[in-house]
């Protein structure tokens, strides 16, 4: 063997040793998802600097003029002069900063609820997994039930008892999707905990708890983060959906769904762009989110790499 | 098969239980319903007297039991804003929402079928890919934006389809129904159009998979060698066998359409229970909600029973499993 195949070899042993480095090279051979990355993290870094980009608070009452209600896109704001690019809402807000704003709440409404249901799912499935007997019976029906009705119909139940705000639609989202990671945890959970390494673990005389989590817990993770992202992109569908049906978020802090609701009523008179820019906004959103997601389920799936 | 069938309708019997004990608690858990049901200007005398009336004053578990026995009669109080039987007024106007779902599964069938088959047939036929790429568009575009805009386009700017109401309506078995007129069918069809998007795409992907499961398969060979043409094959051997699968999913389907057109119902103004649990709730008019929470649960219930039946019949596996 000479030095230039064993400096090869030496390298893909090297990059076999870390399984994130090898999904993030196979991630950035599909340029359709590098490319809905790239729009994924710009639309979170403006969602995130919003406050210094706007030219406005679109929330703050005091600085919309009801003048400048329903503008089209391109007028000039009549005071200070700046250009309202995307037009202006019912409400006289500059609907770029509305936009920026509504991304906000929309991004961590979705991605909040995700985190959290995940961290409960995941920490449900886990025990009911390790538990087995009623407490799996138990946990496993439950999460049938809930599957097996509509989202939006059990969201429009929970909402109609907890009313308007944004606490309320994360807490029925975490309500709605824990059951996903739940049963995903725990299907998972079962085939891990036949392999050899968790009987090597045992046979350390590692306690029980340590193994699930330090053990079968990481490797249960890949399907986990897959249905994370794509859960992500529904639970912002949902909520942009619900308040757009009057029942998310108050109208005080308009999501990107309540700016199309808002804009229907206009969008009879052709005033057409108080619908069009959100929703176009929101599309891209879902969009950049499922292509990161379709990437990562063929990157992460254990059938297509063994 | 009477076994089988029993022990089924015992656990359907048993979700429905399940799930009046959901809605009761959330009746009561959640905010006192003396608060809803009755004004704050009542001195305390009324006040007993609107509780003891209301049955308020019993201990919950009988409360729980008074409001089964509503629900097993049908009957779940008067609403607070039409002043009519609760119930009544949703079987009235389920029959609008059950026109707009299955409009949007026949819709989805025609147009999903025939290009799922053709995109399963010719892979990698340009249009198939271009097929393939619009149905994850369909699975991301979130539906009540496209409403609007169908609205936008087909309504405002080109003035060819209605946007709001059923249009005119005949009389058929004692129901009003949109369909079996012209104007009805105008109104109807987008509205059934933007319903059917999301089912669209899956017919036509779960047709494509079909497609390409059966089509190596040894009686379509055979099929091929008697000579048969390449049209009678893929409409008689192949399509009937990715029916089956395609038949039970639709089924399954027709609930979340249902539980779907609360949205569209209230963009196009559809006048069917979806738009009048959505008022409802915004009016808190909750012995409505309530009805509309049953009959629905009721419906997914006898659905996925149907469903369930249906696999039994048709796949010979499930048989095999039940008798064991």
């Amino acid at each position: 063997m000479n030095a230039v195949q064993k400096v090869l070899t030496t390298r893909v042993c090297l990059q076999a040793q870390s399984p994130w480095r090898r999904v993030a090279v196979e991630f950035m051979n599909s340029p359709t998802a590098v490319v809905g990355l790239l729009v994924l993290l710009a639309i979170v870094l403006v969602a995130v600097l919003a406050p210094w980009i706007v030219v406005q608070n679109p929330y703050d009452l005091m600085q919309l003029n009801v003048l400048d209600a329903r503008l089209a896109p391109g007028s000039a704001n009549m005071d200070s002069g700046y250009t309202y690019w995307l037009g202006t809402d019912g409400q006289g807000r500059d609907l770029v900063s509305a936009i920026l704003y509504g991304l906000r709440i929309s991004l961590w409404v979705g991605i909040g609820s995700a985190l959290i249901a995940a961290l409960i799912g995941t920490l449900l499935g886990l025990v009911s997994a390790y538990a087995g007997g009623w407490v799996d019976a138990l946990l496993m029906r439950l999460v049938d039930l809930l599957l097996s009705f509509p989202v939006i119909l059990m969201a429009l139940m929970i909402l109609a008892w907890l009313g308007k705000g944004v606490g309320n639609v994360m807490l029925t989202l975490v309500l709605l999707e824990w059951a996903y990671y739940a049963r995903t945890a725990r299907g998972q959970a079962l085939t891990e905990s036949r392999r050899e390494y968790v009987d090597a673990a045992r046979g350390q005389g590692i306690g029980p708890w340590r193994i699930v989590v330090g053990h079968i817990l990481p490797n249960c993770l890949p399907p986990l983060i897959v249905i994370g992202a794509l859960q992500i992109a529904r639970a912002i569908t949902l909520e942009a959906t619900l308040s757009f049906l009057g029942l998310g978020v108050p109208v005080t802090e308009p999501s990107l769904g309540l700016l199309i609701a808002n804009g229907f009523q206009y969008m009879l008179s052709n005033e057409y762009w108080i619908s069009l820019f959100p929703g176009l906004a929101l599309l891209i959103t879902i969009v950049a989110i499922n292509l990161v997601g379709d990437r990562l389920r063929d990157v992460l799936n254990p059938r297509l790499q063994r | 098969m009477i076994g089988w069938a029993l022990r089924r309708m015992t656990q359907s019997l048993l979700v429905i239980v399940l799930m009046t004990l959901v809605v009761f608690i959330g009746l009561n858990a959640i905010g006192n319903p003396m608060d809803i049901l009755v004004g704050e200007d009542l001195n305390q005398a009324e006040r007993l007297q609107a509780i003891a009336h209301l049955g308020l004053d019993k201990p919950l578990w009988e409360q729980y039991l008074i409001f089964l026995k509503g629900v097993a009669h049908a009957n779940l109080g008067q609403s607070f804003v039409y002043h009519e039987d609760a119930m009544r007024l949703i079987l009235q106007r389920l029959p609008a929402t059950f026109e707009l779902a299955f409009c949007a599964l026949f819709l989805a069938v025609v147009i999903g079928v025939p290009l799922g088959m053709f995109a399963g047939a010719y892979p990698d036929h340009p249009l198939s890919r271009l097929m393939m790429a619009a149905s994850i568009v369909g699975f991301s575009l979130p539906a009540f934006w496209v409403a609007l805009m169908m609205i936008m386009l087909f309504s405002i700017k080109l003035g060819w389809l209605p946007a709001s109401g059923r249009g005119e309506t005949r009389e058929w078995l004692g129901v009003q129904w949109s369909w079996l007129t012209l104007d009805g069918l105008q109104h109807l069809l987008l509205p059934a159009l933007n319903l059917a998007l999301f089912k669209i795409s899956l017919v036509l992907r779960l047709t494509r998979a079909g497609v390409r499961e059966v089509l190596p398969q040894e009686f379509v060979k055979f099929a091929r060698a008697k000579g048969l043409s390449p049209m009678r094959v893929m409409c008689m051997h192949v399509m009937r066998n990715t029916m089956i699968p395609l038949v039970t999913v639709l089924a399954m389907e027709l609930g979340s359409t249902i539980a779907y057109a609360v949205v569209t119902e209230s963009i196009f103004s559809w006048p069917g229970a979806g738009k009048l649990i959505l008022d409802s709730i915004n009016t808190l008019d909750r012995p409505v909600v309530v009805a509309y929470l049953m009959v629905v649960v009721v419906i997914f219930v006898v659905l996925n029973l149907i469903v369930d039946g249906l696999y039994y019949l048709l796949d010979p596996r499930v048989r095999i499993e039940a008798s064991r």
